[in-house]
């Protein structure tokens, strides 16, 4: 399961992955519609859809001739489960921050009151 | 190294936003904080300041060592109780700049002594009584980068209590 991690992590780390994952997101594509607005060739191409492939961001159907391109959604939301949980752990690290601050205020102004937390625009 | 000082002007972090870089092997993270960039630099570099939020929750950190100027080192100890045991786990780096915009320093947890990720802090005054926080971790390699935002970055906390359990019984710690 890490290791699969890795290598989406790996696998989004090229602006063309990236660009080709955003395209598959709106739905299937063959490999050529993908290649199309790459100045690259189709072997590069290729060469890219292998290591979304390899990674488990993508998968190509055995059946169709055509065999279009289509995205797991899935791989992303274990992406995304990774960063939320080490947001979520920065940003508890923050709201004890927040108090330290708001006790500093008191002690720079004792006279005013500090402003309250959490009402940002 | 670049840092981007804002994503976007108009954005506001009241909550931490998170974003794993795709050109280098970095983390960055915006916060912005009701207080001014002095009061921020102040709880980054006042040792009994910082050990009251540095976390993990409910454990705190016990600062070992403490030098908040050019050239100068930390390490803190966190310790605290899972529950079940007790673990104790460390971490240290050097100041490299300590200024009142700007923190760089860097960041090795003991338990991956070979690892050391770049910590680059900028206090930006957003001009309405709050600063923004910027905190970019240049770690040695996308793969480090990765294992770090996997472990999460306290170890200790959550399922990061497994890896104490490990170097607990390998005898690391």
């Amino acid at each position: 399961m890490t290791d699969q991690l890795s290598r989406v992590f790996a696998a989004l780390a090229d602006p063309t992955r990236r660009d080709m994952v955003a395209r598959l997101t709106e739905g299937d594509h063959t490999v050529n519609d993908l290649a199309a607005p790459y100045d690259v060739s189709l072997q590069a191409v290729s060469k890219h859809l292998k290591v979304l492939e390899d990674a488990g961001l993508v998968t190509r159907t055995r059946e169709a001739q055509r065999r279009p391109v289509h995205l797991e959604a899935e791989v992303f939301d274990l992406m995304t489960k990774w960063i939320e949980r080490y947001r979520r752990q920065a940003e508890e690290r923050f709201a004890r921050l927040d108090a330290v601050l708001a006790r500093m205020q008191d002690d720079d102004n004792p006279s005013s009151t500090p402003p309250q937390e959490g009402t940002a625009s | 190294m670049t840092t981007v000082q804002t994503k976007d002007a108009a954005t506001r972090y009241p909550e931490a936003a998170i974003e794993a870089d795709s050109t280098v092997p970095a983390i960055h993270i915006w916060r912005d904080f009701a207080a001014t960039p002095a009061q921020l630099f102040r709880a980054h570099t006042d040792p009994e300041l910082y050990a009251q939020w540095i976390g993990p929750d409910g454990v705190g950190a016990d600062i070992t060592h403490w030098e908040a100027r050019d050239g100068g080192s930390w390490s803190y100890t966190a310790r605290g109780s899972d529950g079940r045991e007790d673990f104790e786990t460390s971490f240290r780096g050097c100041f490299h700049t300590v200024r009142e915009d700007r923190i760089v320093q860097t960041f090795t947890w003991e338990g991956m002594p070979d690892g050391v990720s770049l910590e680059t802090m900028t206090f930006e005054d957003l001009g309405d009584g709050r600063t923004r926080l910027h905190a970019v971790s240049l770690c040695d390699s996308f793969e480090d980068r990765d294992a770090w935002l996997r472990s999460g970055m306290e170890v200790g906390v959550n399922d990061g209590y497994a890896a104490i359990d490990r170097l607990l019984a390998e005898g690391a710690i």
